[in-house]
């Protein structure tokens, strides 16, 4: 008599997959039009804070359209009338090379190497000190710019400034004689507390033990950091530097300290614009630089994120 | 189910929140009888042009309302005050009118008229106000030199608030320490230079102070380089071409390079983003000798009771001296001395939902008593109307001074739309002096300047 054979129990893998699949043909059952109603709120606000603005800059960077005056009623086509103007213009070079300096100086240079520095200086602190240390460098990043922007205009002055008495070179016009300096070493000292807040929980993720197997074994300091702790925090450095990179490239603080003067010599690209467009009143030409801005912060995260991407 | 439901739920949660944002953007419709205006101007209790604020909130507002309520009328005004620099005022006031937003009745200088009115962001008061506006009783009293600054292709467009114009303030004080006259009156540019020389070798820190670069906007321009170009023959556009580089710009920045290259001004105080402000203080602390400026200066800095920069002693300290052509009879049209003219404008804002009750409120501002009462205590002004002048600039030796001295001898900038740009190429050349440029070259370079901004070399004057 033949015995009827059941079926072998399914695995427990099996049934799990079995549901899964159940699942994700309920999940296709419901079809594309649930996963747009999920999606929809988001890209309606992107398209409407995203997309249509940076179209619509691209657009009026193909005008002649201004603040004021009859192309500001009736702006008309210029193509690429507006870029032509920029590659030409020396100020706009002048204030290329100004943001370079002011991105490689307060955000590369100034806030990764301060903020990682003081992060591990205070790595196994505790105690008063560390958040003496924490507190300071965290308060510069709290303050609202404008606030900040006055207390170093008075700190940086050329009559009574609190720098000038500090040093005893009273006279000395930190931000007409130094400008770009001024406001290399007033970024870095606002924007350092991210990156140490990030280096601070990036090195608490790095293993004791391969330090300690590194100083068995006889590594320098330098050959620790560079051999166990670079290696693990790699993502967390180019994160940062993609972050702090962009940051600054778009920071408009400066204009509170310097106005872009003295003679244009700390007009960066953003202070560049906002001159051009607003106090100028050439919308048109101050979108086209708005356009280059973005090509060039395009650029700049593209080119991070395959860095990050390279050796992950 | 229940995650449809939940995602159904997020989905009305947001609906309901973007349908609640939309009712916020809309009008509250109003529809009472209370007709609401507001009035902008650049000023602000406590800070710029502490004064006119204060007259508008303490006096014009309760009045023009009582005034409308024996009319019958319900009106609420509302101040809305700015306390910053004129060009930030401008951008300000452009976004509120591209916008179609903005106070119901608005101040703009009267340089932005043109501007303004090509752009549309202010039309005809005939056309937004009516037959009112060209029967106001108060035209008859303003001269037409004043009236022509608020017309824009035949057409006018606001008010005039005032007029005013240009001197040299020097410290008399510093003066009688340097050996000169408390009469002093230069007749050439070399004897102002003969008299910084004087005040440097006196220990004055800065011996003369004259508005340069671009930091300081059109104040530059009307306290700087226009006042030294008329001086030197020359006008910023004359017979529709405009002025390049031609000789009395390179005269007029010749100046500025002895001055700043010389040691007798502090080219850095002109370079500051608040170099402005800060020579008013340094004035009233007695650190500079000579200081070119306008009647603002006088009224709303060193001014004992509301100035920003107040000198106790200004009556006694603080003299003045007409701006002197670059020699005798070198100056425009010939004359001995100079100066620049401008003057605010106040119009009705064309969005506005009740253009006729504004015009009210802005003919109210300009009547002889508003005018009397916003000038008394000390806080004197030439004010547009020749009846009240008569009365107000009586005791004012300053202002009585402009109006009788200057005024006869005052330039007004050109009343078009290309202007303001102009200017601040202006500006940028000056700035280039005071930074070291050879005026040749900073002259050459306003030139190329200008050729791209009037459209090319052929609308400019060799």
């Amino acid at each position: 008599m033949a015995q009827a054979i059941s079926p072998p129990e399914a695995p427990e893998a099996d049934r799990g997959t079995r549901e899964h699949s159940r699942y994700s043909s309920d999940a296709a059952g419901l079809g594309k039009a649930r996963a747009g109603v999920f999606m929809a709120p988001a890209l309606l606000l992107i398209a409407a804070f995203l997309v249509f603005p940076a179209l619509w800059v691209l657009y009026l960077g193909l005008t002649n359209y201004r603040l004021t005056g009859i192309a500001a009623a009736e702006p008309q086509f210029v193509g690429l009338g507006n870029l032509l103007d920029a590659v030409s213009n020396p100020t706009f070079w002048s204030s290329t090379w100004l943001t370079v300096q002011f991105v490689l100086g307060s955000a590369v240079i100034g806030q990764v190497g301060l903020g990682f520095t003081i992060a591990w200086l205070l790595r196994d602190r505790r105690g008063p000190l560390k958040r003496v240390v924490e507190g300071l460098v965290i308060l510069a990043w709290i303050l609202p710019s404008a606030i900040v922007s006055f207390l170093w205009v008075a700190l940086l002055d050329r009559d009574g400034g609190t720098l000038n008495a500090l040093l005893g070179i009273p006279g000395t016009a930190w931000l007409l004689d130094h400008p770009m300096l001024s406001i290399i070493v007033f970024n870095t000292w606002r924007g350092t507390a991210f990156s140490m807040m990030l280096y601070g929980a990036a090195l608490a993720n790095v293993p004791p033990s391969h330090l300690e197997s590194a100083r068995l074994a006889g590594a320098s300091g330098w050959q620790q950091l560079r051999d166990v702790v670079f290696p693990h925090i790699r993502g967390h450095i180019l994160t940062n530097l993609l972050l702090i990179s962009l940051w600054t490239f778009n920071d408009f603080t400066p204009f509170l300290l310097t106005a872009g003067g003295p003679d244009g010599k700390s007009e960066i690209l953003a202070v560049h614009v906002y001159k051009v467009a607003l106090q100028g009143g050439e919308l048109g030409y101050g979108a086209a630089v708005s356009t280059i801005i973005l090509l060039i912060n395009l650029v700049v995260a593209v080119f991070y994120l395959r860095l990050l991407r390279s050796k992950k | 189910m229940a995650l449809r439901k939940r995602s159904m739920g997020v989905v009305a949660v947001i609906t309901a929140a973007g349908l609640g944002l939309a009712a916020c953007g809309q009008s509250s419709g109003g529809g009472g009888e209370t007709i609401e205006l507001t009035i902008a101007q650049n000023a602000i209790a406590g800070g710029k042009n502490a004064a006119a604020a204060q007259y508008i909130a303490d006096w014009v507002i309760p009045k023009f309302e009582a005034a409308q309520k024996a009319k019958g009328k319900d009106v609420t005004v509302k101040f809305v005050p700015s306390g910053v620099d004129d060009e930030q005022y401008k951008t300000k006031l452009s976004l509120d009118l591209k916008s179609g937003k903005g106070a119901d009745v608005i101040d703009i200088d009267g340089i932005w008229a043109g501007e303004f009115a090509e752009a549309g962001y202010i039309k005809p008061l005939s056309e937004l106000v009516g037959a009112e506006a060209e029967s106001w009783d108060g035209w008859a009293q303003i001269p037409e030199a004043v009236q022509a600054m608020t017309e824009f292709n035949g057409k006018k467009y606001a008010l005039p608030v005032g007029t005013d114009g240009r001197v040299l303030y020097f410290n008399k004080n510093l003066f009688a320490k340097a050996g000169l006259p408390a009469d002093w009156q230069p007749k050439s540019w070399q004897e102002i230079l003969d008299a910084g020389a004087k005040l440097k070798s006196s220990g004055v820190p800065v011996p003369i102070q004259i508005n340069a670069g671009t930091a300081m906007g059109e104040a530059t321009s009307m306290q700087g380089v226009l006042p030294l170009l008329a001086g030197a023959g020359g006008e910023v556009q004359k017979d529709g071409k405009w002025t390049g580089a031609s000789q009395p710009l390179k005269d007029a920045l010749g100046l500025y390079q002895k001055i700043y290259g010389g040691g007798l001004g502090d080219p850095k105080l002109q370079q500051e983003a608040k170099g402005r402000d800060k020579s008013f203080q340094q004035f009233a602390e007695g650190k500079i000798g000579i200081l070119m400026e306008g009647d603002y200066f006088w009224r709303g800095v060193v001014n004992p009771k509301t100035g920003v920069a107040k000198m106790a002693d200004r009556d006694q300290t603080v003299g003045y001296a007409m701006i002197p052509a670059i020699e005798p009879g070198k100056g425009i049209k010939g004359q001995d001395f100079v100066s620049m003219s401008g003057g605010a404008l106040r119009t009705v804002n064309p969005n506005s939902k009740h253009p006729k009750e504004a015009f009210e409120l802005l003919a109210f501002t300009l009547s002889p008593e508003a005018l009397k009462e916003e000038t008394k205590d000390g806080n004197v002004r030439i004010t547009p109307r020749a009846d009240v002048n008569k009365e107000i600039l009586a005791g004012e030796p300053l202002l009585t001074f402009i109006s009788e001295k200057v005024l006869p001898v005052t330039a007004y900038r050109p009343p078009v739309a290309l202007y303001p740009q102009v200017s601040v190429a202006l500006q940028e050349a000056t700035a280039a002096v005071a930074g070291g440029t050879a005026p040749d070259q900073a002259a050459a370079d306003y030139q190329k300047k200008l050729e791209g901004i009037v459209g090319g070399a052929g609308n400019i004057a060799s």
